[in-house]
């Protein structure tokens, strides 16, 4: 009769979170650094859904035990059959097995249902606070990291998590209650059979640990060579141009393959190994099938034990089986998401920047005076970024700062903006010591442009009100006027509703910087913030948003951070940097004439 | 088209597929045995015949493992082997791309359809051998075992098989749009993140901490409901699936009962007709398995075929010139040249001549088409019109790489690759000297920072050279193709990093180094630029004038309002 009642799907038709790539295959083999702390970690997010959790536990093991008591019922069905058929009483047996089959898919159906819901929430959680806390990280976190890795961090490996969530952790539950519950009933029909049940079991647990270890060379190797593959596929492809240039495609190409060849040799075993340990696990229940029906045939011969209930009997006997089978898999599965779960932590605990003032002070009219009084920045002990500038700065002064690669330039307005906190010294507004300001309000008193014109997928005016959500049409169309953006954008098709794309590259180059501008201007700020504005647009368009820049320069303090020493001239005082210092400082006609490094730089413009 | 990759390991598909029937013959002959031993052992008391037919069940099992361990084997073999084919055959194509072709499809898109595209079709292969084909086999084998055991039964199967075949296409078909759409929603998420990353500066600066949670929040919730809704839809196929299965059997042990009871069935038979039944089931739903791994795999391997159906849009001529000796002559002959399905064409009508020994000079706004101008001397992109001849030949008649041989190219997009310096200067030539590179890096005044690092020129560079600023990245660009020494410099607007002090050393040894060669300079500076022997003035794909400085002073308002943009009246004279 019935050998299996009970399987669950073995198989994996549950779409992951997202991603293209093959169900889990890629990411097994990794281990977790510090195991029991991450899963502490996880359990706090567990925790709140304890709810759910519990609805999905108590319906798994009622499911469980439905799904253990049918087998025993089908067994005395079957003593009822034999020698003759009593149909009332199989009759009876059948119409509570029906009732039983039906509560235990509802409870299944109720339990998956529930559990999407769980691991939803979860996952959800985590996202917004993978997202909350990346904006209260200092800029120091993004500047060490590339972007690809935070993003696979929040996207890839909370997907992993996801998945896990979703399918393992029921599978783990049910695995455990139904290993429980078939060993005592399969006990109570038969010490003797039970027994050589339980032989196959250390075989199975040392096939599974040994194929384990073996599968994690080969997955952690072919993890390493399809990483060197993407890497180098990366590198070529990013790099195109230039491998055509100096004929380095063949080079590149035997490189490629070589790396390739790599990833077939651990490949294929990878696949194999794993590949292998269905089949065994299903001929070592064969086994100890046929093993059952030749004992239990004797037995049954003998008359020590019904037809029933060895049939029962090696019911249990696959149900035991089964989960022992899954354990392998789960486990593998539990290990990578915990690798998983360990880097979204990682990221989760990175020192924020330091909160705001409890008191915070707030200026009255903002006149946009400064102060650094001996500021010292410092990344790394060892290397100084800036090192003890004092300077004044008066309101409505343009100041321009200049220097090689490195001197410091950006790292200085970074720190007038309290992106980094000075490792000593303080930098005053209008007499007010900004790490006693909120930073929101900090932020507040500046506009800044970037050389990097950031733009997002949206209209041109939801572009332009970024900085001013609340902003009348007549500010709008008053700031865009200002950043003379206003005749190129009406000259658009759909005017202020274009759309930028994602890449932004509908508008040019010149035209992204002066929207950007306009979005300075538009939150009318007391010091203004130019860091290589013009670097990317060629010197006509230059000469263009310079005339745009001068009147929004008008009576407020700004800097001017420029490498081409021709549009700072006119600049109120010119700070020349180098290596974290303050070199020199003046006006351009000064500066000139005292023939130092300003002097050389300016002049070599014209050395031939 | 990328099956043809397949085409090496047809045998060991064969074999796989043989091994995979014979293990489907055995999976199904195990029920038949167990009847045996049920019927003529059990029920006649007949310990011999349970312990022969127990034997022979062993046979047959051990039969069907080794077919299976054997078959997984070759299966893994023939996928990751295919996978190993196609990816190198796809890296090689792509190696040899024109520039058009890598516009077309995207560098990042490039990369993930050699990467993950093969990699989600090699799984699927590997699948289709152990999966997918037995399901199948399985389901047409049971079904066949099935009636041969008991005809009656049969038509009971009858009954219930289509409930189950709609109930599994019925979800199938709901989700796959729910999961497709799931996908949609992730580019979103990953769309605020990538701006969020890349606008940090901006979006602290703007106070805009708050609006951009809740972006990330209101895409992360549509994410949520989507999974949600998808993942619930699942949770029926399992418990719907089981029911409808054990109803069944309790259908076919409440039918068989009363035949059992009047003798024209056995019992044995009922158990292994039961077993079928289950195996057609399970069958059933590991075809559902096809339906997930499929429509990917399909939309993996139309990518895939995307790239090689793109053929290289500059390729060699058949029988190529190999001329002895180059001298550098270049001429450009009224060229006119378009970016496919481009409008307007970006260059128009550009005629001049480039001499061994002498500077050229391009200057002019942003898209006046400067860098197209070199990409064409460097065949990145064939002329629409016209011609472009090196020492009065076509380039067209050279092959690429003889072309190339004599050009010294340096981006206006500096690469570098992971390696050491060395590595990466001796990209430019692979059999240069230490004293060759060296002397590359002297010229390119690079040697100082070179040596004050740790290593120097063994220091490792990290992929797209992040551990070096902007001007010496630009200067080992410069180094690697100085010590090709050849006969024509293209440079790119390849200064612009560098310091005015650098810059004006570098162009000083620059000029003593290319005194036999053509050098075309790519610049946005004057003061670059404005010593050269010619300077070409470009504006929207023309040349609008060539001369010196001083002649187009004179003659060229663009120039003029160039030069006036970045240099104050006494600088100009």
């Amino acid at each position: 009769m019935a050998q299996n009642t009970h399987i669950r799907p073995k198989y994996n038709v549950r779409g992951r979170g997202g991603g293209s790539g093959p169900p889990i295959v890629g990411r097994i083999g990794e281990k977790s650094k510090d195991f029991k702390g991450t899963l502490q970690k996880i359990l706090c997010y567990i925790k709140p859904q304890y709810k759910g959790l519990a609805t999905v536990f108590a319906f798994a093991l009622l499911g469980t035990v439905f799904s253990i008591a049918a087998p025993k019922l089908i067994g005395m069905g079957v003593d009822h059959l034999f020698p003759r058929v009593d149909f009332g009483y199989i009759g009876k047996i059948l119409l509570l097995l029906l009732v039983l089959y039906l509560l235990a898919s509802l409870f299944s159906y109720i339990q998956e249902y529930t559990m999407a819901g769980v691991a939803q929430r979860i996952i959800q959680r985590m996202r917004n606070d993978v997202a909350e806390k990346l904006q209260h990280l200092p800029l120091q976190f993004y500047d060490t990291r590339t972007h690809g890795e935070i993003l696979s961090r929040v996207t890839n490996d909370i997907d992993t998590i996801s998945t896990s969530f979703q399918q393992s952790l029921l599978q783990l539950v049910t695995a455990i209650f139904t290993l429980f519950g078939v060993t005592v009933m399969m006990m109570t029909l038969s010490l003797w059979l039970s027994l050589l049940t339980f032989l196959v079991l250390p075989l199975g647990v040392g096939l599974t640990a040994f194929i384990a270890k073996k599968s994690h060379t080969f997955y952690a190797g072919q993890q390493r060579a399809l990483g060197r593959l993407n890497g180098h596929a990366e590198e070529m492809y990013g790099g195109h141009k230039v491998v055509r240039a100096f004929h380095y495609e063949a080079a590149s190409i035997e490189e490629f393959n070589a790396t390739n060849q790599q990833l077939y040799a651990f490949g294929w075993k990878a696949q194999f190994v794993s590949s292998v340990i269905f089949p065994l696990f299903n001929f070592l229940g064969n086994l100890a099938f046929m093993a059952i029906c030749i004992v239990g045939g004797f037995l049954a011969v003998t008359g020590r034990m019904t037809l029933g209930n060895i049939q029962s009997f090696i019911t249990y006997s696959r149900q035991f089986n089964q989960p022992i089978s899954q354990v392998a898999n789960i486990t593998n599965i539990l290990q990578s998401t915990l690798a998983a779960a360990e880097r979204v932590f990682e990221i989760l605990e990175e020192t924020e920047e330091s909160p705001d003032p409890v008191a915070p002070k707030e200026i009255d009219h903002p006149k946009g005076e400064i102060v650094f009084d001996h500021i010292k920045f410092r990344y790394d002990p060892d290397q100084p970024l800036i090192e003890d500038i004092s300077l004044s700065i008066k309101p409505g002064d343009i100041v321009a700062i200049v220097g090689p690669t490195g001197a410091g330039k950006t790292t200085l307005v970074n720190l007038l903006m309290r992106f980094y906190e000075l490792s000593g010294g303080r930098i005053t507004i209008d007499g007010v010591d900004i790490t006693q300001m909120k930073r929101k309000y900090l932020h507040r008193l500046f506009g800044m442009v970037l050389q990097d014109t950031w733009l997002f997928k949206g209209t041109i005016r939801e572009n332009i009100l970024y900085g001013w959500g609340d902003a009348t049409e007549e500010e709008l169309l008053n700031a865009a006027d200002t950043a003379l953006a206003n005749p190129f954008i009406r000259a658009l098709p759909d005017g202020y509703d274009t759309v930028i794309n994602e890449e932004a590259n509908n508008i040019s180059e010149g035209q992204k910087q002066l929207l950007t501008i306009a979005r300075a201007i538009l939150i009318n700020p007391s010091v203004l913030i130019l860091d290589e504005a013009t670097s990317s647009v060629d010197t006509r368009t230059e000469l263009l948003i310079h005339r745009a820049m001068t009147e929004v320069m008008k009576g407020r303090t700004s800097f001017v951070i420029a490498h081409r020493l021709s549009t700072i001239r006119h600049a109120d005082r010119i700070l020349v940097m180098n290596k974290g210092c303050l070199v020199e400082q003046g006006t351009h006609a000064e500066l000139l004439e005292k023939e130092g490094f300003y002097a050389r730089l300016y002049n070599s413009q014209f050395a031939t | 088209m990328i099956f043809k990759y397949l085409k090496p390991f047809r045998f060991f598909i064969l074999l796989t597929l043989t091994l995979l029937f014979v293990q489907v013959v055995t999976d199904l002959l195990l029920p038949a045995f167990m009847a045996r031993i049920v019927n003529q052992g059990i029920a006649l008391h007949d310990t011999s015949v349970i312990f022969r037919y127990g034997l022979r069940m062993l046979g047959v099992a051990l039969g069907g493992i080794a077919c299976s361990v054997i078959g997984g084997f070759f299966a893994s073999r023939t996928a990751t082997g295919f996978g190993r084919e196609l990816r190198s055959g796809l890296f090689t194509h792509i190696s040899h791309f024109a520039l058009e072709e890598f516009n077309r499809l995207g560098t990042s898109s490039l990369i993930t359809r050699t990467t993950n595209d093969v990699q989600q079709v090699q799984f699927t292969v590997f699948m289709a051998q152990r999966v997918m084909m037995r399901s199948p086999l399985i389901f047409v084998g049971a079904i066949v075992m099935a009636v041969h055991t008991d005809r009656h039964l049969s038509l009971m199967l009858l009954a219930f098989l289509p409930i189950v075949v709609f109930l599994v296409f019925f979800i199938s078909k709901r989700s796959l749009p729910l999961f497709r759409s799931m996908q949609k929603k992730i580019d979103a998420l990953n769309l605020v993140l990538r701006e969020h990353l890349s606008g940090i500066r901006i979006i602290r600066a703007f106070s805009r901490v708050g609006y951009e949670k809740r972006r990330f929040a209101a895409a992360n919730r549509q994410l949520m409901e989507h999974a949600l809704r998808a993942n619930r839809l699942l949770a029926l196929l399992g418990p719907g699936t089981m029911l409808i299965m054990n109803v069944l059997i309790i259908v076919i042990i409440w039918a068989s009962s009363s035949r059992i009871d009047a003798g024209t069935l056995q019992i044995g038979d009922m158990m292994a007709f039961i077993q079928y039944a289950m195996q057609i089931f399970m069958s059933l739903m590991m075809m559902t398995m096809i339906f997930v791994l499929l429509p990917r795999a399909m939309a993996s391997s139309e990518r895939i075929n995307a790239v090689f159906a793109q053929q290289p849009t500059v390729s060699d001529p058949d029988h190529p010139v190999t001329p002895t000796q180059i001298t550098g002559n270049l001429t450009f002959d009224d060229v006119t040249f378009r970016y496919q399905q481009a409008e307007n064409p970006s260059l128009q009508h550009i005629s001049f001549r480039a001499c061994p020994g002498e500077t050229i000079a391009v200057i002019g706004g942003t898209g006046a088409g400067k860098s197209a101008l070199l990409d064409l001397i460097l065949r990145y992109y064939d002329v629409e019109r016209g011609a472009i001849l090196l020492d009065g030949q076509n380039i067209r008649q050279f092959s690429q790489e003889t072309l190339r041989a004599h050009i010294a190219y340096v981006p206006q997009h500096t690469v570098l690759f992971s390696g050491t310096i060395y590595d990466n200067i001796r990209k430019g030539k692979q059999d240069a000297t230490d004293e060759e590179v060296r002397h590359a890096c002297a010229i390119a005044q690079a040697s100082e920072f070179i040596e004050q690092m740790p290593d120097g020129y063994d220091s490792e560079i990290a992929q797209g050279g992040k551990n070096l600023s902007g001007g010496e990245k630009q200067r080992l660009s410069i180094a690697r193709a100085l010590v090709r020494k050849p006969k024509i410099y293209l440079f790119d607007d390849c200064f612009s990093a560098l310091d005015y002090h650098t810059d004006a050393r570098l162009r000083m040894a620059l000029k003593e180094e290319t005194i036999t060669s053509t050098v075309l300079v790519v610049a946005q500076r004057v003061s670059s630029i404005m010593h050269a022997d010619r300077i070409l003035v470009m504006d929207q794909g023309r040349i609008t004038g060539i001369g010196t400085h001083d002649q187009l002073l004179q003659t060229n308002d663009i120039y003029k309002e160039i030069v006036h943009s970045q240099l104050t009246e006494d600088e100009i004279a």
